[in-house]
């Protein structure tokens, strides 16, 4: 025991803590399996550690133990590659897959919430080290609260407009509103779909909106978290019965078909508004230097 | 090149209109043609398309 002892402890407690609140199993189930959950919490307790133990370091004038923290960073640059390859390995047996730039969110989500988790215990033992445990549990609940901010993006309900759409066949041709889908071949397969299927339009309201859910990832993302909420009508071998998203080139819309067991469409305009905004699929055109230019220019 | 799509094969009631490479079935009735579609369909995991009323192709996607 020595001087900084109750303050790492508590910086490695309030740090393990943290990375507890933001590993919950919600609609995207994952990490659904307490294995899961154990690899997080213990990796989130050595993030912790490794903030808290920053500190007294410094304090003791040991500045290479500094360098430690580099160590961090690529014990987290592998949790997101593990991630990314657990994630991968087991896309294909998805009844609907996740998609490429789905996973890489998440896998990017899971090696931030380590760093947010380092932060917080570093100044957690700083706060507690200068001035007294008040002062830090103080600082360690703004940091909670901060980490749970920094960590819930937008989502698609606050981008566009959903609205439920009539689903049709014009010849083979199947359309949801007036968005060409597919070409379904067999007579019966069109019965089943206009039985089991249903159709929902995404408006845009800008033009940066316009770009980012025209992304193929972000719109695989909506068809998995629909087909994981929902239920899907599907099984190997029906590839005809496949939920897809195309997209109108005229105006940017976006036609959703999807193929739910549980067919309620409020259920399904609140799944679809809960939809993450994926980070890499968000464009910002809007604000780029050349695009206003060529906007003032217009004017003149 | 990966080859992503590819037609696997032809189902038709009217010979006079294909020929080519991929299996091509050629029926009666649009009944039969139906049912072979419908059958080819489960077998190869593709989606039959109807390209018209004589004409379909099974296509793996």
């Amino acid at each position: 025991m020595n001087e900084y002892t109750d303050a790492i402890i508590f910086g490695v407690v309030v740090g393990t803590i943290a990375r507890t609140l933001m590993l919950k199993t919600d609609y995207r189930q994952y990490p659904t399996y307490l294995h899961g959950k154990t690899i997080h919490l213990s990796l989130g307790f050595i993030a912790a550690s490794l903030g808290a133990l920053a500190i007294p370091a410094i304090m003791e004038k040991e500045y290479t133990a500094v360098t430690l923290l580099t160590v961090a960073a690529t014990q987290f640059r592998d949790v997101r590659n593990m991630e990314r390859n657990t994630l991968t390995e087991v896309d294909s047996y998805e009844l609907v897959s996740r998609g490429k730039t789905y996973i890489e969110g998440i896998a990017i989500s899971f090696e931030s919430r380590n760093y947010l988790v380092m932060f917080t215990a570093f100044l957690s033992t700083l706060s507690f080290i200068l001035w007294n445990i008040y002062v830090a549990i103080i600082v360690a609940g703004i940091c909670l609260i901060l980490g749970k901010k920094l960590m819930s993006g937008s989502k698609i309900g606050e981008l566009v407009d959903i609205e439920h759409a009539k689903i049709s066949f014009d010849g083979a041709g199947l359309y949801v509103d007036n968005i060409y889908i597919m070409n379904i071949g067999i007579a019966e397969r069109q019965e089943e779909i206009l039985k089991y299927g249903m159709g929902f339009i995404l408006t845009p309201n800008n033009i940066n909106i316009v770009t980012t859910i025209g992304n193929l990832g972000q719109r695989q993302a909506i068809l998995h978290d629909v087909s994981v909420s929902l239920g899907v009508f599907r099984d190997s071998g029906t590839p005809a019965l496949t939920p897809l998203i195309k997209r109108d080139l005229d105006d940017g819309r976006l036609g959703i078909f999807i193929l739910p067991q549980i067919r309620d469409i409020s259920k399904a305009k609140a799944v679809i508004g809960s939809v993450p905004v994926l980070e890499s699929a968000v464009r910002m055109p809007s604000e780029s230097k050349s695009f206003k230019k060529g906007h003032k220019g217009d004017k003149i | 090149m990966m080859i992503e799509k590819a037609i696997l094969a032809v189902i038709t009631t009217n010979n006079q209109k294909v020929s080519g490479g991929a299996p091509i079935f050629i029926c009666d009735s649009k009944k039969e043609l139906e049912y072979i579609a419908a059958n080819l369909e489960a077998i190869t995991d593709g989606i039959s398309h109807a390209l018209s009323e004589e004409l379909f192709i099974i296509v793996k996607h």
